[in-house]
């Protein structure tokens, strides 16, 4: 009975990444290597129990990697897979310039406030992600609220050209992802005693210098959780770029949209998908790697 | 009052008219708020001097140090190092270095780097730092440990990182915030030594922090016993222990008896008072102290400066009868428990030497408990 009880406990998880993962993945995997028909679903071959073992070795026959060889040919692909890389990296890095101060401003507040500051930062959570991108848009666009901000300040006296642009995919990103970068790093510097950052000092260390050799480096690992959790969602992003971004912003999550319901080619945007997640599966080794060594070290 | 030099060496700069204290504080004030934590408090430490810190959880002993490394500024008032006031100095700039109460080591450095962090700073060169490094690690015996990460280590050597880590660049003066704290009793013994000998033996100025009178008797020249705030004596332990100016000082240094009275005279350097337990005390007067007839006041006696006895003294005064109320057998000597007529109950020791082996006080036995006249203080409050 108890070991019984353990075994489906245990099970419970490697069930779950079967369903939810592994499965969709494989069904993914398959529609790549297929070829697109006007049909319903626009794939073929379709297997079917009925065929029997010689249908299926026939149609397995059909399986190619046509689709994999026309990405690497049309260099549209290419680009965007850069380009996303490109976006996702400098996303990362102005989320971490913002989101450090701010991790460092929570955990340094009195003990009272901080679940207030964390409160804060997980509330937009409450809202559809969706609505907060599209609210975006009424801030950024011309006749916005930024817009109408920078005139009234006298800054400018034309409105700026910020929606349908980089910057304005910059922002959205660094907007969304925000809390993925700062609660990892709030949760090492909370738990950081303080007094380490003096003993620095009293070593002979200026404040900055207590800071890089102490704060910033016992914060890695939070940086690296950070920056991973910013980074990977990032690449893939489809959503900010559609609605924020402008025509010329070239991310592959968009690529992937417009092959998949523009274009009605699922196995193109399959083997899109795929690609990614061999792209992506880089940074989660490292990701994982790294976290595995700060469990380590912690130990 | 007599004066009592360092018995553990002899070393009393305090007493020297010619010489200048090392650190001063004058008239320091720190509030948190409108929480007063350090009150109007003065102090002077000479340098060499092994200067202890005493008093109870809360009274100000942390603050009034980080004050010195630099951590928080004095609300009011200043504190000089070697004359010069240390306004503004910050921390990484003062001579100071402190071994802190959570030995604060550095978790992502080994041991030998953690040593070796002061040094860098200071900007020796690597062989020399190595060097001094080396003769750290050797200080404190642990040479094989140098590439061990703290964690890797027991409460004990971590202490001893600290202490390599806080002494290695030479700072002329040391500050320990419970240094002997985490460690268990017979591992705080043999450090509290070794600390001492580290201290002769760099001759550096140790100023340290402890709620632990005897730590504090056992290594200090000098001790500052601390109440919310405010340093209620100073002076050698001896001074403290023999001539402690109020019951709260005579209570945390080691056991007291105070045996509260009324003045009914006060002459020829003698001082007669009414007990309230129902007996005459007759007792000396502190120097230069005045006490006026129906003064409260209390004659602290120490329990090993009091007789207990069978036998009825040959005088009424200074004695009282009381019964055994406990015993307790320490080997070297004999605690007693003795409880006067008025249910008071007040403790006597006795050398096991002392103790008369055919007819042995015991338990529930009726004694009388008797003292000198110049077997105590007597005490205003
Ligand atoms: N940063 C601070 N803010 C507010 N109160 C403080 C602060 N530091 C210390 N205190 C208060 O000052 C008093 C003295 O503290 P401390 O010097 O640490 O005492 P000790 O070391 O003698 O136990 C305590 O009541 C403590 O709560
Ligand atoms: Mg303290």
């Amino acid at each position: 009975m108890g070991t019984l009880f353990r075994r489906i406990t245990i099970a419970v998880p490697y069930v779950w990444l079967l369903v939810l993962f592994l499965l969709p993945f494989l069904i993914v995997l398959r529609i790549s290597v297929s070829e697109p028909v006007i049909a319903i679903p626009p794939y073929a071959p379709q297997f079917d129990l009925s065929d029997g073992l010689q249908g299926w070795s026939e149609k397995f026959s059909q399986l190619s990697l046509a689709n994999y060889q026309w990405l690497f040919s049309d260099p549209l692909y290419t680009n965007a897979y850069l380009s996303s890389v490109r976006v996702a990296i400098i996303s990362t890095f102005i989320t971490l310039l913002i989101g450090f101060p701010l991790a460092y401003g929570m955990a340094r507040a009195p003990e009272r406030l901080r679940p207030i500051f964390l409160m804060l930062v997980i509330l937009p959570f409450w809202t559809s992600f969706l609505i907060r991108v599209y609210a975006w848009i009424g801030i950024l666009k011309p006749e916005g609220l930024l817009n109408q901000f920078l005139m009234w300040l006298g800054v400018i006296n034309e409105p700026l050209q910020i929606l349908n642009t980089d910057n304005a995919l910059y922002i959205g990103i660094v907007y969304s992802y925000l809390p993925f970068m700062v609660l990892p790093i709030y949760s090492t510097l909370e738990k950081m005693d303080y007094s380490l950052v003096e003993a620095a000092q009293d070593l002979g260390c200026t404040q900055l210098g207590a800071f890089w050799k102490v704060t910033a480096r016992l914060a890695l690992p939070g940086i690296i959780a950070g920056s991973f959790l910013v980074f990977i969602p990032a690449i893939g992003e489809f959503v900010i770029p559609d609605l924020l971004g402008g025509t010329e912003t070239l991310m592959i999550g968009k690529t992937l949209w417009s092959e998949f319901f523009n274009n009605r080619d699922w196995p193109v945007a399959s083997a899109v998908a795929i690609i990614l997640l061999f792209i992506l599966v880089v940074p989660i080794v490292l990701f994982q790697n790294a976290q595995a060594r700060s469990v380590e070290k912690s130990q | 009052m007599k004066s009592l030099g360092s018995i553990r060496r002899s070393f009393a700069p305090w007493q020297e008219a010619d010489s200048k204290p090392y650190i001063s504080f004058k008239n320091v004030t720190k509030k948190f708020g409108d929480f007063v934590a350090v009150d109007n408090l003065n102090l002077d430490i000479y340098e060499r001097e092994f200067y202890s810190l005493l008093g109870p959880s809360g009274c100000g002993k942390t603050t009034l140090l980080r004050m010195l490394a630099g951590f928080e500024q004095p609300t009011a008032g200043d504190i000089f190092l070697d004359g010069v006031s240390l306004k503004g100095v910050p921390p990484h700039k003062r001579p100071v270095n402190m071994m802190f109460q959570s030995y604060a080591l550095f978790p992502h450095m080994n041991v030998a780097d953690n040593v070796a962090f002061g040094l860098k700073q200071a900007g020796m060169s690597k062989s020399e730092i190595g060097q001094r490094v080396d003769a750290m690690l050797k200080l404190v015996k642990l040479e094989e440990f140098e590439r061990r990460k703290p964690h890797q280590l027991s409460g004990g050597q971590r202490q001893r990182v600290a202490l390599a880590r806080s002494v290695a660049t030479r700072p002329k003066l040391l500050l320990l915030d419970e240094p002997l704290g985490a460690l268990d009793k017979k591992l705080r013994e043999e450090t509290q030594f070794e600390l001492m000998d580290l201290q002769q033996e760099l001759g550096l100025t140790f100023m340290i922090v402890t709620h632990d009178q005897e730590e504090a008797m056992t290594m200090s020249d000098r001790i500052a016993v601390m109440d919310r705030g405010m340093v209620v004596q100073t002076g050698t332990p001896a001074e403290i222990y023999e001539a402690p100016n109020t019951r709260y000082v005579a209570e945390f240094i080691g056991s007291i008896n105070a045996f509260e009275g009324l003045v009914t005279k006060s002459a020829d350097g003698k001082i007669s008072l009414k007990g309230t337990d129902g007996f005459a005390m007759q007792v000396d007067a502190p120097p230069g102290s005045s006490y006026s007839k129906d003064q409260q006041a209390w004659f602290a006696v120490r329990p090993e400066k009091l007789k207990v006895s069978r036998k009825k003294p040959a005088t009424k005064i200074n004695a009282v009868r009381g019964e055994i109320w406990d015993l307790g057998y320490l080997g070297d000597m004999t605690i007693f428990h003795v409880k006067l007529p008025s249910s008071l109950v007040v403790r006597a020791s006795m050398l096991n030497a002392q103790r008369t082996v055919e007819d042995p006080i015991s338990i529930d036995d009726d004694v009388w408990l008797s003292f000198a006249s110049d077997a105590g203080v007597l005490l205003e409050r």
